[in-house]
């Protein structure tokens, strides 16, 4: 399988999903000509041109707008907003237009549309490009909600996304552009709503998000030498999410650790170890555990950002506790 | 350019059932039959039925949380319209949208919006997608004085007019952005001049003129047809009624009412009609009549429609 970085990715998804339907096009701040401030849209504009690949001001409301508008009018726009601290600026065009039209008109309207945006820490990009809030678009009925952590899974879960008749925000990772990674050759489509166990274990299940995907990875191999099984599931889609993969999970291993860099207080490990006591219960052998950063913006400065990240030692030390 | 006697009968009867139907609307709400809140705009009923007699089937209209008249001129079945307003299955939003979330695709109407300025850049995305698919389609968005003081308004026209779309904004000017009148809420009092911030075409009509507002109205829609971009009309206009029904409406005179009043744009437009002999009294007290009548059907079928079975509310999340 070819190896290709986590950002070609979204241009090989993106040029051939456009490729493949017309009505796919592609707005936001810089994604044109420069091909994106990470270059996650790297030429498109020069494949398929400036109707369709369109630098927009920086109007944050007015292009996810239009990228409603542009879906209830027949085409398949990606949107992109990307840092997703950003989305503040926008966020009733999210939560009060694209998440509620097709409800409130009866179901009249389908809206195929792409928003993307990126979350993570440790660039020292400061508290204001550096946040993950998943949970946000989670809560809200009428989105769905990706979230990989792989390039495989980035290319696949994006296709997915763009063939999906609803609105779905992919919530990418900045930390893991470079991230290389193999691809499938050809035709490779992700889709929505499966979890996927990425190592087995027998001892505790984690439950990772986009970045601690690779930390909780990093935990298990130091908890194998210590004899300990840790089974590592990546939820990759967090709405709808799949509840019958992590329950399957739980019973397996009795033990849940959930990790990622949003904050603890309603979170996505709120909801995880909410579903797993509702649910899961008799197969829980001790109290559940979440893994998050403390509750404060993400600081800026390296020892103090480095401190506030969760990794793969704070992973495998609730590991231990739950199973102490 | 002036309407033809086909279009200007037909602005003038789309004014009558605007006015009925929102009066009717009026009294169902008193009496408990409509459910929530009601936006009216009795007395602003030239703007949209001459904007919409210059509008093809195929086009887009984006509405405000006032907007019952948008849909009615944009040829929205008056019954459909009164059971969605009564929250019945019947509704065009099966109940799940009411007043301020009518929306009939198959008409263009693509929504009135509970969320003040929020409509105009999913309008600019309506155009956009009319821009790239080549369907010659335009877009009309209406907006308030109030809503012209959002960051959406501004980032929508601003798009609107770098990318040239099919795209006519109306600021429907009734001088009240809720209860807060404009001079306390707006310091440059025409609207219509912020058009040349954006390197657009502006112009400010009396709102209450229906040949004004369809001479203004059929340069827009031709300009945004042909390719030359984004019109900004601001039409100055009045509401009766209060922001709200309820509304006890302390912040205005009652002097100031009934100036409006007496520059009510039925009887205006009634008399040019006469006095180009387009109409004669005994058509007018028949199309009265008739549009009386329709209204009536139409409450009686929002009146004798079912109400949606409780577990309907699970239904159209998604695709």
């Amino acid at each position: 399988m070819p190896e290709i970085r986590y950002v070609k990715a979204i241009a090989d998804a993106l040029s051939e999903e456009m490729t493949r339907d017309e009505r796919v096009i592609v707005l936001g701040e810089d994604v044109g000509a420069p091909g994106g401030a990470f270059g996650a849209t790297k030429g498109l504009y020069q494949q398929f041109g400036k109707e369709r690949v369109r630098d927009t001001p920086i109007s944050e409301t007015a292009i996810v707008g239009a990228a409603i508008g542009a879906a209830a009018n027949g085409l398949r726009p990606v949107v992109e907003v990307m840092f997703m601290d950003f989305i503040g600026t926008c966020w009733d065009q999210v939560v009060n237009q694209m998440a509620k039209m097709r409800y409130m008109f009866g179901g009249q309207v389908r809206l195929p549309l792409v928003l993307r945006t990126h979350t993570g820490a440790g660039l020292n990009a400061g508290p204001q490009h550096s946040g993950s809030l998943e949970a946000w678009a989670v809560h809200v009925p009428g989105l769905k909600v990706v979230m990989p952590s792989t390039p495989a899974d980035m290319k696949g879960l994006l296709k997915a996304a763009i063939r999906d008749d609803n609105p779905v925000i992919v919530v990418e990772n900045k930390t893991l552009y470079a991230m290389k990674g193999e691809v499938p050759a050809g035709e490779h489509v992700v889709a929505l709503g499966r979890a996927e166990v990425i190592r087995a274990g027998t001892d505790v299940t984690v439950v990772a998000l986009s970045r601690m995907v690779h930390e909780a990875l990093k935990a298990a191999d130091l908890l194998a030498r210590e004899g300990i099984s840790a089974e590592v599931l990546d939820p990759r889609t967090l709405s709808p999410f799949d509840r019958k993969a992590l329950l399957a999970s739980v019973a397996r291993t009795g033990r849940l650790v959930v990790a990622h860099e949003a904050w603890g207080p309603c979170g996505f490990g709120a909801e995880v170890a909410a579903l797993a006591a509702e649910h899961g219960f008799r197969s829980l052998k001790a109290p559940i555990r979440r893994v998050t950063p403390p509750f404060t913006p993400v600081p800026f400065s390296p020892p103090m950002e480095k401190f506030w990240l969760p990794d793969a030692e704070r992973i495998a030390r609730a590991v231990r506790e739950v199973l102490g | 350019m002036e309407p033809t006697r086909e279009q200007a009968l037909a602005i003038y009867r789309v004014m009558h059932l605007i006015r009925r139907f929102e009066e009717r609307v009026a009294e169902c709400f008193a009496a408990g039959e409509i459910p929530g809140f009601i936006h009216l705009a009795i007395g602003q009923e030239a703007p949209p039925a001459a904007l919409c007699a210059l509008l093809q089937p195929q086009d887009l209209l984006s509405a405000t949380h006032r907007g019952h008249g948008q849909c009615l001129a944009k040829g929205a079945e008056p019954s459909r319209m009164m059971a969605e307003l009564f929250g019945r299955a019947t509704g065009y939003c099966r109940g799940k949208g009411g007043s301020m979330h009518l929306c009939h695709l198959p008409l263009g109407v693509l929504g009135t919006n509970g969320v003040v300025g929020a409509n105009l850049p999913i309008a600019v995305g309506t155009a956009l997608a009319a821009q790239i698919r080549g369907s010659r389609q335009v877009t009309v968005a209406f907006f308030g004085d109030g809503a012209a003081n959002t960051g959406a308004a501004h980032e929508a026209l601003n798009l609107a007019s770098v990318w040239d779309l099919p795209i006519v904004f109306v600021c429907e000017n009734n001088l009240y952005a809720e209860f807060t009148p404009q001079a306390v809420h707006t310091k440059a009092a025409r609207i219509a001049d912020r058009a040349a911030v954006y390197g657009i075409r502006g112009v400010r009509v009396d709102g209450n003129d229906v040949p004004a507002v369809f001479a203004a109205a059929a340069e827009a829609v031709e300009a945004a047809r042909s390719g030359a971009g984004p019109t900004l009309i601001e039409a100055m206009t009045y509401r009766y009624h209060g922001h709200h029904e309820g509304d006890a409406m302390t912040y205005r005179s009652k002097e100031e009412v009934e100036t409006w009043r007496a520059r009510d744009p039925i009887p205006r437009f009634r008399a040019w009609l006469l006095g180009r002999g387009m109409i004669t009294t005994t058509e007018d007290g028949r199309l009265a009549e008739e549009v009386q009548a329709e209204v009536d059907a139409a409450t009686a079928f929002a009146r004798e429609s079912p109400w949606p079975a409780p577990e309907a509310a699970l239904e159209d999340v998604y695709a």
